[in-house]
């Protein structure tokens, strides 16, 4: 059923904004400066913006009556379908950054095959999108340098960071039955035709931050099937208390 | 009886009185949020419709600018508004006015230093590449180009944080966007 699929991957990329989103949020007021603080919260800010304008959408196509605001509220973690990485924890502010950088490349490479989208609204929603997202991993990709070849510490946290968040990143390109039905008619995009581009730019930035890419092939899955690790329902619990324990509260 | 050409260019000038609610200097006019001035015959009486656009997706202002457009509007006696809220093509900061680039800067806060020239999508291989993207802002204080930026990411989503090297002083700059 093809609007199953189209609301299926709305979802996803609602999902991946509003969980990185929340991440991000968990530092307001306890960035490393000042200056950092200011970037976390603004992306986080466009992600949930992002967020809202997918989820919307993936609401409307779906049909079953749920807003933004039902789908980032109400459903358990089995059905949220966000890539694993995002839901990881914060760590030190290594593990933040790369966590950050490896999803930056992937999500300015997917919205800009999803401007060509043969949906106009995808297309329309990519392309407001990326203008941030371009801003995001120029931030992430220079830090990733400035950390990475910087003091003997801070490479050290860098490297194991990119070492601990490496399975993660075999998700992003691994496309399941939803994504090549809809890559296959232009409406969004297969997401291994993004792979090589990915690993290329990953490459540049770490050859400039003498970080070396691990050569593990081991990659953790499922996230975009709803199957998580325990990280993303304590995640949940916190962003969905409120609307949990006072059903339909507003103000 | 006013034709719909001239109703729709009193609301523009209505708009302009809006200001920004994160940079009240400027009108919402002078940003480029406001699109479309139309008016709907209807039996019920004539809609105004208002075609505004989000600056960031995640801006909180966005809220609040419809209720102002709203308000601004049935102080003036326009009792049916309709407010639409359009994305595509996408905000740039190519539609602030002329305008609007002198009241941020004589307000202290340093305009976009060049134009995004209707730019939407970025080439990712041009992201690492040092380009105009680095060009110095102009100090709103002493108009000295010899600065630097201090952040990337300042009090809003619209701006960074920059530092004058000759007077000194630190100062907001508009991104180009």
């Amino acid at each position: 059923m093809l609007l199953d699929d189209k609301s299926v991957y709305l979802m996803r990329l609602g999902d991946n904004a509003l969980v990185l989103s929340q991440r991000l949020s968990e530092w307001c007021g306890k960035g490393p400066a000042f200056e950092e603080d200011m970037a976390l919260t603004n992306t986080a800010l466009d992600l949930i913006g992002q967020a809202r304008m997918w989820l919307s959408y993936a609401g409307e196509v779906e049909g079953r009556g749920r807003d933004e605001d039902a789908l980032a509220f109400r459903r358990d973690s089995h059905e949220f379908t966000n890539l694993l990485l995002v839901e990881q924890p914060n760590g030190d502010y290594a593990h933040t950054l790369v966590r950050q950088f490896f999803f930056d490349v992937w999500h300015q490479l997917t919205l800009d095959a999803l401007t060509r989208s043969s949906d106009d609204r995808i297309a329309d929603i990519a392309s407001k999108a990326i203008k941030e997202v371009a801003y995001h991993l120029r931030r992430s990709s220079d830090l990733v340098v400035r950390l990475g070849d910087g003091t003997a510490e801070s490479r050290r946290r860098m490297q194991d960071a990119v070492d601990a968040l490496w399975m993660y990143t075999g998700e992003m390109f691994k496309a399941d039955e939803t994504e090549e039905l809809l890559g296959a008619q232009g409406l969004a995009c297969d997401p291994s035709t993004l792979k090589d581009a990915w690993l290329a730019m990953v490459r540049e930035v770490f050859a400039e931050a003498t970080l070396t890419v691990p050569d593990s092939e081991w990659m953790q899955k499922g996230g975009k099937q709803g199957r998580h690790g325990e990280h993303l329902g304590l995640l949940l619990a916190e962003m969905q208390f409120l609307q949990r324990a006072y059903p339909n509260a507003s103000w | 009886m006013v034709d719909l050409r001239e109703r729709s260019e009193r609301v523009w000038g209505w708009l302009a009185d809006v200001p920004d609610p994160e940079i009240p200097v400027i009108s919402i006019v002078d940003l480029g949020i406001v699109r479309e001035v139309n008016w709907h015959d209807d039996p019920a009486g004539a809609v105004c419709e208002v075609v505004i656009t989000p600056t960031y997706s995640g801006c909180p202002a966005t809220e609040v600018i419809g209720r102002s457009i709203e308000e601004a509007l049935r102080e003036r006696g326009v009792e049916r508004v309709r407010l639409e809220s359009r994305i595509a093509p996408a905000w740039t900061t190519d539609w602030l006015t002329s305008e609007g680039r002198r009241k941020l800067s004589e307000y202290g806060i340093a305009p976009p230093a060049r134009r995004a020239d209707g730019r939407q999508v970025i080439d990712i291989s041009g992201l690492r590449r040092r380009t105009a993207e680095d060009a110095p802002a102009a100090c709103p204080h002493c108009g000295s180009a010899h600065t630097e930026p201090i952040s990337r990411h300042g009090s809003t989503p619209c701006k960074a944080l920059h530092r004058c090297l000759d007077c000194r002083e630190p100062f907001d700059y508009f991104k180009c966007h």
